[in-house]
């Protein structure tokens, strides 16, 4: 944390309290999953977002709803990075460790910095949580482990009940209070206006005025602790940052990905079907989806994933915007069907929030090691074209590219997310109308060879034209089995398969001339040109820019098409001494690249879940400097 | 709908592709009455849409001068469900055999039923994978040898029906391939309900499975084997002969109309029951020990799935105003940087 003292301003504040003014904060809140620190770190997330400071998150939550209470096993965290300039990642390092319980303690000390603020519910460390967090004793005597930290033990728990006594309350319904008391806390520390989230619970518990009451006043009390007890001396101030002027809200990924949708079939004039099956990162998609039907948003939540891809077949062929989501087991299961609406040609497109894997792996965290299963993962040459988004925010404009894709070249899209920016969330700039760009989706109503109507006879594009049942005299059969040429009736002719198994991968190909040339940030040739996509984006920009400010010859392209292959990319590569890509897999787009450019590419992966730290970055680049 | 619809007759129907059943499939007979069907029913006829899976049966949309979608194994449903949702204007039909729907794509014949899509589910069972060249079907009975099964299949049969009303069906009804007249007239009645009608054909397999239901079309058997079923008509059958009566087991039997018993006391089909009771047990008899009925066992009225997700659409619409992105971008917390 880098800071300046700020004395004048200090002054100001009654009690004479030090002010420090710093750029930029990470804090992390984590606890008991029942403690609501997600709550809590949205709320902090949306204050500091409306105060204007550019704002990174990083939910992370065990699998289990309810693992047993005090465990391990059942922690929950919440961080957020504000700053007052703008900001790629969450932040390597915690300036502020906000501990509910020991086992929180234990799992998340480690990354707190040392001189870093620690903040612990004192009231927690009993017996029994203590020893379910196989801490042999209390942490909180333990002066050598405490030795690097400014410690704060506060009795959240009592201070808690004691605001809200006289309202009524459970000891249970109090306690669960004790949340807003260290958000209260958290907010006089970082001198953050509470209005936002005072709002946010008389909505909330509009119809519990007791509830309501309790939680306004322990987040008070937080407050008003900080202020007046001694322990705290110092607070910080962080100015609003210099983001490009405009209108902005807080969106997470899975949101961003839905209000792209909507806005996409919008902009087409065609109504937007959306299929699901509940999973674990994505399901907050259809959620989102089925709050909008007003949009002409028709949402159905299918008997299982293969259902959900089935349908969003069907509804394409009936002229409709189909989407489906899923993650790594769901698009599994999806498989068939994805090869189904390749072969018919059909847009849509499959939505991967890919998590950590093989198997049910690990559904609540991030990794990106779907790449090749988007590529390869259908039976016979079966390819997509591929599109994957960087940031929370981007999934709104990426998934419009993978739309104008597939409606553009009649074929499904893979759109990849993952975890990490799903859940995340990030200041979004409100596009304007006119930044908005046009999606043309053109129905076929008349017949396009003599009088007939020839389904697979293509446009200069090599996509074939979309007529929807319905429309007189264009009635046509389509299906799994191999297509004639021009016809589309069924052909089993060797010539004619070859034949068309090229023309799709033609067609996929082709996309190349459609979509813009990949960039580089930093100088076009150089020593090392690092190569990243989807949502390692932040910390791989952060860590290039850092080394670029130092000197070093680094340039970073960061892919949002991944099949196919920006045109230029070969180029590019080949402008450079040394290639790195790094990913949250065992090296999948470095496969793709060394196939197809040749290049000695070196991978920098990670597997654990969790979404790369700027220094991994750098000292990976270093490496190779 | 415009008065002025063209007149359209079978041939109207018939798409330009050369039929590749095996000759004397029971198919065939399937694939004609519909085409007699459907210009009966006074739709345009861009507007139906037939879908299927995979199986002998699925070949059907190829054969159709229709919209159509020959899909893959199991999914004909779901697929269908897609299109309907999308446009509830269609008259889709789902075309499927006993392997693709109660096998490998039990789930989602399950769930188009209970959801009560308006899809038209013509079943066709032959009891063997036929395009397989002629394994045991989850509708086979124990103890068949097929090349999967040389020592007799040890599974126990599904009976369609009785998954169907398991599943909450509106509409339940069987025939026979070779029972042109009856095979029509359940044909018209599915294609005019409103909802999921599910429809059991018991279709010959002359090749792999030949002879299956040689006992509901043999015409010197047939009439002690099988019951036609009508609304509130007595169930009579063996040319009048015998009939079906409730013991007070509440089990059905099989009794002589010698006199000795009433037509009043007989089992009086209701296929507008509400509670599927009769209707199930119904299904469950089975030849030899039964007749087995043929007919609408099951016609009940219930709001459609397809209707009611566009009807929430709609409702969406009417209360909160066609959707303006410009409100959907600014909704919640927004703030300005100048």
């Amino acid at each position: 944390m880098s800071s300046t003292v700020d004395v004048p301003e200090a002054e100001k504040q009654g009690e004479g309290k030090k002010k420090e003014t710093v750029e930029t904060v990470v804090v992390r809140f984590c606890g008991d999953s029942g403690d609501g620190m997600q709550l809590v770190g949205t709320q902090m997330t949306n204050v500091s977002a409306v105060y204007g400071n550019d704002v990174s998150t990083l939910p992370d939550f065990p699998a289990e709803i309810r693992a047993p209470a005090g465990t391990l096993a059942g922690v929950s965290g919440y961080q957020l990075c504000f700053s007052n300039h703008d900001i790629f990642t969450p932040g390597d390092a915690v300036d502020t460790l906000v501990s509910m319980n020991p086992a929180a303690l234990k799992t998340n000390v480690a990354d707190l910095k040392r001189g870093g603020t620690l903040i612990v519910n004192e009231d927690a460390f009993d017996k029994s949580n203590i020893a379910k967090a196989t801490y042999e004793s209390n942490p909180l005597d333990d002066e050598d482990m405490l030795q690097p930290y400014r410690v704060h033990k506060v009795p959240m728990t009592r201070l808690t009940r004691d605001a809200v006594e006289g309202l009524g309350l459970t000891v249970r319904e109090a306690d669960r209070c004790k949340n807003f008391f260290a958000l209260g806390l958290i907010y006089w520390l970082y001198e953050r206006d509470a209005t936002p989230t005072e709002e946010w619970v008389k909505a909330k518990f509009a119809n519990k005025p007791e509830i309501q009451e309790a939680n306004l006043r322990a987040l008070r009390a937080g407050y008003n602790f900080g202020f007046s007890t001694e322990s705290f001396t110092v607070h910080y101030h962080v100015e609003p940052a210099q983001l490009p002027p405009g209108k902005y809200r807080k969106l997470t990924g899975n949101e961003a990905t839905a209000l792209g949708l909507i806005t996409a079939a919008k902009l087409a004039d065609r109504g937007l079907f959306y299929a699901g099956y509940p999973i674990t990162p994505a399901s907050d998609i259809l959620h989102e989806l089925s709050a909008h039907k007003n949009f002409n948003v028709k949402t159905f939540q299918a008997e299982d994933e293969i259902a959900a891809m089935s349908a969003a077949v069907g509804a394409a062929y009936a002229g409709q915007l189909a989407v489906t989501a899923s993650s790594g087991p769901g698009i599994c299961l999806k498989g068939e069907a994805m090869g189904l609406g390749m072969i018919t040609e059909l847009p849509m497109i499959i939505v991967n929030v890919q998590r950590g894997g093989p198997s049910t792996g690990l559904p609540t965290k991030t990794e990106q090691a779907d790449l090749l299963l988007s590529m390869f993962g259908r039976n016979g040459e079966s390819p997509l074209p591929i599109v994957a988004a960087q940031s929370p925010g981007d999934c709104f404009h990426a998934v419009q590219d993978a739309m104008n894709i597939a409606v553009n070249f009649m074929v499904p899209v893979v759109f990849l997310t993952d975890g990490y920016i799903a859940n995340g969330a990030e200041p979004w700039r409100i596009p304007t109308q006119e930044e908005l760009k046009p999606i043309e989706v053109k129905h076929q109503t008349e017949p396009n060879g003599d009088g007939e109507y020839l389904p697979y006879k293509r446009d200069e594009k090599l996509a074939r034209p979309w007529a929807v049942p319905g429309t007189p005299g264009l009635e046509h059969r389509v299906g799994g089995i191999e297509k004639a040429d021009v016809t589309g009736h069924v052909s089993y002719d060797p010539e004619n398969h070859e034949y068309m198994v090229k023309l799709r991968a033609r067609k996929v190909a082709g996309i190349e001339n459609f979509i813009p040339d990949q960039k580089v940030d930093g100088p076009d040739s150089g020593d090392v040109l690092v190569i990243s996509w989807g949502g390692t984006y932040g910390a791989v920009r952060t860590a290039a820019r850092e080394l670029q400010s130092a000197g070093k010859s680094v340039s970073h392209a960061h892919l949002r098409f991944l099949n196919p292959f920006p045109k230029n990319l070969g180029d590019i590569i080949s402008r450079f001494k040394h290639v790195l890509v790094p990913e949250l897999n065992m090296g999948q787009l470095r496969m793709l690249l060394r196939d197809r450019y040749l290049v000695d590419a070196k991978g920098l992966n990670k597997i654990k879940g969790k979404p790369f730290l700027i220094s991994e970055v750098v000292e990976a680049i270093e490496k190779m400097l | 709908m415009s008065t002025d619809l063209p007149v359209l007759s079978p041939k109207d129907f018939a798409s330009d592709q050369e039929i590749r059943w095996c000759p004397r499939c029971g198919d065939y007979s399937i694939l004609a009455q519909m085409k007699k069907v459907l210009p009966t029913l006074g739709i345009p006829k861009e507007k139906f849409v037939f879908v299927s899976g995979i199986g002998c049966s699925s070949r059907f949309p190829y054969y159709m001068d229709t919209y159509g979608f020959h899909s893959i194994h199991g999914r004909a449903p779901a697929i269908a469900t897609g299109i309907k949702l999308a446009q509830p204007g269609q008259q889709v039909w789902v075309i499927t055999g006993d392997g693709d729907a109660l096998s490998i794509g039990g789930n989602h014949l399950m769930h188009a039923i209970r959801r009560n899509v308006d899809l038209k589910i013509i079943l066709f069972n032959n009891q063997i994978y036929g395009l397989t060249k002629g394994q045991y079907s989850p509708t086979s009975p124990t103890g068949k040898r097929t090349k999967s099964t040389p020592m007799g299949s040890v599974d126990h049969p599904l009976n369609p029906l009785s998954v169907a009303l398991g599943s909450e069906a509106t509409f339940v009804a069987r025939s026979v391939d070779v029972d042109i007249r009856h095979l029509t007239s359940v044909l018209e009645r599915a294609a005019h309900h409103k909802g999921t009608a599910f429809v059991e054909v018991y279709q010959d397999c002359n090749v792999f499975n030949s002879g299956a239901f040689s006992f509901a079309t043999d015409k010197k058997v047939k009439q002690d084997n099988i019951v036609y079923l009508e609304h509130g008509k007595p169930l009579i059958f063996a040319n009048g002969s015998k009939g079906i009566r409730v013991n007070e087991g509440s089990r059905p039997e099989i009794v002589d109309l010698d006199g000795s018993v009433q037509e009043d006391d007989l089992l009086f089909h209701d296929e507008k029951v509400a509670e599927p009771s009769l209707a199930f047990m119904l299904a469950r008899m089975r030849y030899p020990e039964f007749p087995e009925p043929m007919g609408v066992f099951r016609a009940i009225e219930k709001p459609t799935y397809d209707e009611e997700v566009n009807q929430q659409v709609e409702d969406a619409i009417a209360e909160k105003g066609e959707g303006d992105l410009e409100k959907l971008f600014n909704r919640g917390d927004t703030w300005e940087v100048k």
